[in-house]
């Protein structure tokens, strides 16, 4: 199920819940970095996806990648971000139903026989998780800053 | 048919064990075993302890968002809300019969849902139970384990799931909050490139869906009498049927059978389920126990999903399956399968079945057609009820003139599986657990029975041998005589 479109060298993988409140972070970037694509054809070379959250089938998101960015909200990073190196890593989060990037790279490894591309996880700092909630304000400044560093990245 | 160890006589005199699930993501559940002074299990309660709001996140939303808003109330099945909630507007917008193209677009998405759904749960969230036994190895006895011993398996539910999910994608617009199904119909139809696309990966997931049912009765004949009775139980079974009495999965009437197949409805307008199904609250759970009103609470209590499904259809549509779906049935000998651990097989028969389904579909001409919507007066209340994956998912709105939500509705799945998970862990509890000090046997067992039912709650579709949970034995004074943990990476310490 590859589809007949060229593959993107960069992939940009954001997840999270857009009515929980600062869950939605994730999917909130997704809309930047979508609405920026299309406003100025830059990041040419990035493709954007966004889900609830992350499962099996994003191993084949992965394939014929050479760089990966997942981003999901978190209350434990420090503000506004952080950014860190993803290792493959059999954790918990196997076979349930929000598995962690880091249990994805493993399962892309184990399936396809060979590393996955490097991948690096950028958490933005959230602060609420409520069903219903709208996204604090704090959130959204850390929203901001990510979205630039981004923007600023030489992908 | 309630249990006499729901409700014990002299609780005081008791042990109270819990088992409770450290994280919550979806939900958050625990179990409580009551132990006796002789030591047997008097009590078992799957407590939901988190309260969704699901009524009032939706209430004062315009009627038309409801299809997407809906999609948000869960992750793991948001589809399976999206058509629900559709249906529902359907009826608000006086749409009586939808275009053909629409009813066909609709269905085809709700085929990919239940197919990466099921795919998601026999290949990797039940799998490692069945591949390996209850009783082997934690470490061993997870996905890992089942992509080393087998790898093919493994790379067929990645590759079976994402078909799922790029049906959906292409009958939804998106891979996610889709706005495919609206008010009276879908705002498009597909493209023969679509279809062509969808095509290409069809037969070898038909074949691959034939291999994981053929494995699973293998393993399940390997040790038979050992599934067939483990967490079984004797329940009512409800879902809805086509007209013909077909097996159905979008539009319908409801059918419940009773434990000794007689029929208790059928052929029920599912407009009117609140004449039919009542829910019942109990102060020691946040989610309702949903009975079958003319039974009453005891007796009427009942099973959805996948067995019920199987157990109450007359036949199926597609051949492969309905050639499965007689074997199946031969279990019974001439009464519905009760059998707790023939949830998968009847799921791997209904995974067999979607993909069939989604072939006939993709094949017809209806799907590039361009009569999307239809519309009529606006009404006050509209219901649409769907079988999810899980189960059977209600969905009832009423709203005022100005097309606002007033009051919203929903029983989903796992809420009408409710006393019937109840009923599998008692019945697990009461043959592994004899004693007072705790094990990780007993663990294991009660996550298998739970997980039997494809719950959408965090606590029963966490990793086999990880499912987050704190097993504590107190007793009636309320001190701790025991406590096992299962961390996050799998291991169990006793903490106590």
């Amino acid at each position: 199920m590859n589809g007949t479109a060229k593959t993107a060298p960069v992939l940009i993988l954001t997840y999270g819940n857009p009515s929980r409140g600062d869950d939605a972070l994730g999917p909130a970037l997704y809309d930047l970095l979508e609405t920026h694509q299309q406003k100025t054809g830059e990041l040419a070379e990035v493709e954007v996806l966004t889900d609830f959250q992350l499962q099996i089938e994003h191993t084949v998101d992965l394939e014929q990648r050479e760089y990966v960015l997942f981003v999901d909200a978190s209350v434990s990073c420090a503000a506004p971000f952080e950014i860190h190196e993803l290792q493959a890593e059999r954790d918990d989060s196997f076979t349930t139903h929000a598995m962690s990037p880091a249990s994805v790279l493993a399962v892309f490894k184990q399936v396809n026989h060979h590393e996955p591309p490097p991948a690096y996880l950028l958490t933005i700092r959230a602060y609420e998780f409520g069903l219903g909630r709208k996204m604090t304000e704090q959130a959204k400044a850390n929203l901001e800053l990510a979205f630039r560093y981004i923007l600023a990245k030489p992908w | 048919m309630t249990s006499p160890l729901e409700t014990a006589e002299r609780p005081q005199d008791m042990k109270r064990i819990v088992i409770e699930p450290l994280t919550r993501v979806e939900g958050h559940g625990k179990v409580t075993l009551l132990q006796g002074k002789n030591r047997n299990i008097r009590q078992a309660r799957l407590h939901i302890t988190e309260f969704r709001g699901f009524e009032k996140f939706i209430q004062g939303r315009p009627y038309w968002e409801l299809p997407v808003l809906v999609q948000r109330l869960c992750g793991i099945c948001p589809v399976s809300h999206h058509l629900a909630a559709a249906k529902a507007t359907d009826m608000i917008v006086g749409a009586g019969e939808l275009t053909p193209t629409a009813t066909k677009i609709r269905r085809l998405m709700h085929l990919g849902q239940t197919v990466q759904s099921h795919a998601l749960h026999f290949f990797h969230l039940c799998s490692p139970d069945l591949l390996f036994g209850f009783d082997d190895d934690v470490q061993h006895r997870n996905i890992t384990g089942v992509i080393e011993d087998f790898p093919d398996i493994a790379r067929q539910g990645v590759l079976l799931r994402k078909f799922g999910q790029e049906v959906i994608r292409v009958t939804a617009g998106k891979r996610i909050h889709g706005t495919g199904a609206i008010p009276g119909g879908v705002n498009k139809s597909l493209s023969l490139d679509e279809i062509r696309y969808l095509q290409d990966d069809i037969a070898r997931n038909i074949g691959w869906a034939q291999g994981a049912l053929e494995l699973l009765k293998n393993i399940i004949s390997e040790h038979y009498e050992h599934h067939m009775q483990f967490g079984t139980i004797q329940s009512n079974m409800m879902s809805m049927v086509r007209d013909d009495g077909a097996f159905e999965l979008y539009h319908g009437g409801l059918r419940a059978k009773a434990v000794n197949g007689d029929t208790i409805f059928d052929h029920v307008d599912y407009v009117n389920y609140n004449d039919y199904i009542r829910e019942s609250v109990k102060d020691w759970s946040y989610m309702k126990f949903p009975f079958i009103t003319s039974l009453g609470e005891e007796e009427g209590w009942y099973r959805v999903g996948p067995l019920a499904r199987i157990n109450n259809c007359d036949y199926m549509r597609m051949p492969l399956a309905e050639t499965e779906r007689q074997e199946f049935m031969a279990l019974g000998n001439g009464l519905p399968v009760q059998s707790t651990m023939a949830y998968h097989w009847a799921r791997l028969i209904e995974l067999l079945y979607c993909t069939e389904a989604i072939a006939e579909l993709l094949c017809d001409p209806d799907l590039v057609r361009k009569e999307l919507r239809i519309q009529g007066n606006l009404q006050g209340s509209g219901t649409g009820v769907v079988e999810a994956p899980r189960g059977t998912l209600f969905h009832h709105y009423e709203i005022d003139e100005r097309g606002i939500v007033e009051k919203a509705s929903l029983i989903v799945s796992t809420t009408n599986n409710n006393q019937a998970m109840n009923e599998s862990i008692r019945r697990v509890a009461n043959q592994y657990l004899d004693g007072n000090r705790l094990n990780e046997a007993l663990l294991n067992h009660v996550e298998v029975a739970i997980r039997a039912y494809d719950p959408c709650l965090s606590c029963a579709t966490h990793a086999m041998g990880k499912m987050p949970m704190e097993l504590n034995l107190v007793d009636a004074s309320g001190e701790l005589v025991d406590r096992l943990e299962k961390r996050v990476t799998g291991r169990i310490m006793r903490t106590i």
